[in-house]
């Protein structure tokens, strides 16, 4: 079997921390750290950048190969709202292979039958063709019996359920939150309360039936707050936001910028703050991408007409570096929030530089600077309302299982 | 009369005075650029009131009005300001265009541009749907009304209704009632209006009263009486028939009894103006006795609506058009 020695490098794991080191490889295992590189191994000199786990993205749209790769994203979990809905096992089954061996895909299935909040899904069936979690998908389970029996069945089978938290009566037809920007705009909008009404629903029926809730983005100051107390009594739920939310406010979609137009929708300021709070504290468990791409014909429309969503796959990690150097969290907890957890939301091995741990690696530059360009991503479309904007990191190989994937655009 | 608003713009020679290429809304205009354009209009009231010799200067000028949304008495005015300035103007409805066939608005402002428009004039169901188009074409672009954002031609009509019949738009107490939430029309006003230092009151149910009132510097009201103490200008908006049926508010007589223009209410104000964007909803919104009586500046908005649009077209064409100083 081959072994690979990863020397030189800046080892970056969730619960080994940050040092200095040699990891050893041997097929498609992590074996372990050594002070240098056995005889018998193949050398890859690092030359002192970051290796990290792979990114597990918990939560997008599209399969972007190009997209994922550049990012340095290993495994995705692809949400149920595909065309057709990840409700048949026929269906999840072929979702959870075709990325294979390159992108592990790890299928979201609907919860509801057809996402239709109405009827339960065969969860169990598919589970058994590869799905890892369910979920209600882009939308909000409005019966609050029909969410009560998703999360009892779920909590059966030992799935997350990966839940997006608007209520649907104050959200309906809005596509930004209420306050001076949208007022200025003339845009339909939703209080940000239509999110803390819908937490505290999920989170109060998470706590009864014991179920394990995701909320996949949570964005609002009072939502935080509703979680916060909700882990300190026990209940089991986690929470996650896209970077779109920790560094962008509602004044993004002045001009009418559609890709802008996500959702939930962009917050005020003060939202925006709360939600670098949690992060910095611990209430957010999970840095998605929400990967989204759209093309011209959702997004060259007027704002309300336009389709929400964002290509976030290749700026995720860039982004999530930023909260680093503005200090909120460190780079060995960044990356529980950008492998390991999700991981372990979806019953993955997967995550951390642990020996036994499968070998999906990235290895960046933390400090590379570049600018997002809309037009310049390899995303499949490149609707970043980010255009313009200069980062810093960039993922400079990306190993899955210990095979190098391709070679991310320089 | 001396108002403060009332500089004397329109004596800077040349394009510095208004340097917009279109006009998408009253954001982004500052104070003198309005009051050029109002001065601008004010020419053509006189002139339209003599029935002066046609003064063609659009001659030769293809003018559209795309009207994505049905529209009578706006259309009517746009196309009239542009026949008066000798323009060759077509009106697209959306109802007869490809528009109803799924052509993305995209295609149709590039269909609208290959066609050669000199100036297009746009209405759309969607905010934002203006900017959009005006992005993608290579003539001036006219926001006749986009969704809930915009309608600068209307604002600037009621600027200038106001300046003639008030002498000022600055200082005048100016109430604003009705859906101010769903309305393009409230959205222009404040911003017209507090530019040109007006004292604006918002007034309506809180169900159709939009937040950050606030930020925009105007005063909301829910109570209409106390709202129009001491009004100088009341401003009535049509309510949507389909939002007085519960949706937003209970029924239309329980929106006439708190917010209803009627002849007892003027009372208090035997000064005021009264003025309505039209169509009305006589009986509803405002009294018959209200609109037609002697307060009333309805008819006249209409006619500062001719003006201000021919002043709009004039202005905008004027670099495609070689004026002197604006080329």
């Amino acid at each position: 079997m081959s072994r690979l020695a990863f020397t030189n490098a800046r080892l970056v794991c969730p619960v080994g921390g940050v040092r200095q080191g040699t990891l050893l490889v041997e097929g498609d295992r992590i074996l372990g750290t050594a002070d240098e590189a056995p005889a018998d191994s193949i050398s890859i000199n690092c030359n002192g950048r970051t290796l990290a786990p792979a990114l597990v993205d918990l939560g997008v749209f599209r399969i972007d190969r190009a997209a994922f790769r550049a990012g340095g994203i290993a495994r995705v979990a692809l949400m149920p709202d595909t065309v057709p809905v990840l409700d048949e096992p026929g269906i999840v089954q072929r979702s959870a292979l075709i990325g294979k061996p390159d992108l592990w895909i790890h299928p979201i299935a609907a919860a509801t039958r057809g996402l239709a909040g109405t009827d339960l899904a065969e969860m169990a069936i598919c589970a058994s063709a590869g799905a890892r979690a369910v979920g209600t998908g882009r939308g909000w389970i409005a019966d609050s019996a029909v969410m009560r029996r998703v999360l009892l069945y779920a909590r059966d089978l030992d799935l997350a359920v990966v839940a997006h938290a608007e209520d649907g009566g104050l959200s309906r037809g809005a596509v930004a939150t209420e306050g001076e920007t949208a007022t200025r705009l003339g845009l339909p909008a939703a209080p940000a309360l239509a999110e803390v009404l819908a937490v505290a629903r999920d989170l109060l029926l998470a706590e009864e039936t014991g179920a394990r809730l995701h909320l996949r983005q949570v964005t609002t100051a009072a939502a935080f707050e509703l979680i916060r107390a909700a882990k300190r009594r026990g209940v089991q739920v986690t929470c996650g936001i896209t970077p779109g939310h920790l560094h962008l406010s509602d004044l993004a979609m002045s001009d009418f910028r559609t890709f802008a137009h996500l959702s939930p929708p962009l917050r005020d300021e003060a939202d925006r703050q709360a939600a670098r709070e949690a992060v910095r504290d611990g209430t957010v468990d999970v840095i998605c991408s929400g990967h989204d791409p759209r093309g011209a014909e959702d997004k060259r429309l007027p704002f309300a007409d336009a389709a929400p969503g964002m290509a976030g796959a290749e700026t995720l990690l860039p982004l999530a570096l930023a909260l680093v150097r503005d200090g909120l969290v460190g780079l060995d907890r960044l990356f529980a929030l950008l492998a390991l957890n999700p991981a372990r939301l979806l019953n993955v091995d997967a995550g951390t530089l642990a020996p036994g741990m499968p070998a999906d690696l990235i290895l960046f530059d933390e400090g590379a600077p570049w600018r997002i360009e809309a037009e310049r991503l390899v995303a499949s479309a490149g609707n970043t309302p980010f255009d313009g904007l200069p980062v810093q990191g960039r993922v400079l190989r990306l190993w899955k299982g210990g095979r190098e994937i391709g070679a991310p655009a320089a | 009369m001396a108002p403060s608003d009332h500089r004397p713009a329109s004596l800077i020679p040349g394009g510095a005075v208004f340097p917009h290429r279109h006009l998408t809304g009253i954001e982004g205009l500052q104070p003198h650029e309005i009051t050029f354009l109002l001065d601008e209009a004010e020419n053509w009231v006189e002139a339209n009131r003599r029935h002066a010799k046609p003064d063609k200067r659009l001659d030769g000028l293809t003018q559209i009005n795309a009207f994505f949304e049905n529209s009578t008495r706006t259309l009517l005015s746009f196309e009239i300001a542009g026949k008066r300035l000798g323009a060759d103007v077509v009106n697209m409805h959306a109802a007869q265009s490809s528009v109803k066939k799924g052509e993305t608005l995209i295609d149709t402002a590039q269909t609208l541009n290959a066609m050669r428009a000199d100036v297009i004039v746009i209405r759309h169901m969607s905010s934002g749907a203006v900017r959009l188009i005006a992005d993608k074409v290579d003539c001036p672009v006219l926001n006749a009304g986009d969704g809930r954002h915009e309608h600068p031609t209307q604002a600037l009509l009621d600027a200038l209704a106001i300046r003639r019949r008030r002498g000022s738009v600055a200082g005048q107490r100016v109430v604003i009632c009705g859906d101010i939430l769903h309305s393009r029309v409230a959205r222009s006003n404040i911003l017209a209006l507090t530019a040109l230092a007006a004292d604006v009151r918002v007034c309506a149910p809180s169900t159709l009263m939009p937040p950050a009132m606030d930020r925009m510097f105007v005063t909301p009201f829910t109570d209409f009486d106390q709202a129009i103490t001491d009004a100088d200008v009341v401003m009535m908006l049509r309510v949507q028939n389909e939002r007085m049926d519960g949706g937003y508010i209970p029924s239309s007589r329980e929106f006439r009894l708190r917010y209803g223009l009627t002849p007892e209410r003027l009372a208090r104000i035997p000064d005021a103006l009264v003025m309505h964007p039209g169509p009305m909803n006589r009986g509803v919104e405002i009294d018959s006795a209200v609109a037609d009586g002697a307060q009333s500046a309805i008819t006249e908005q209409v006619e500062m609506g001719v003006a201000v649009r021919m002043a709009c077209l004039d202005v905008l064409t004027r670099r495609a058009r070689g004026v002197e100083g604006w080329a």
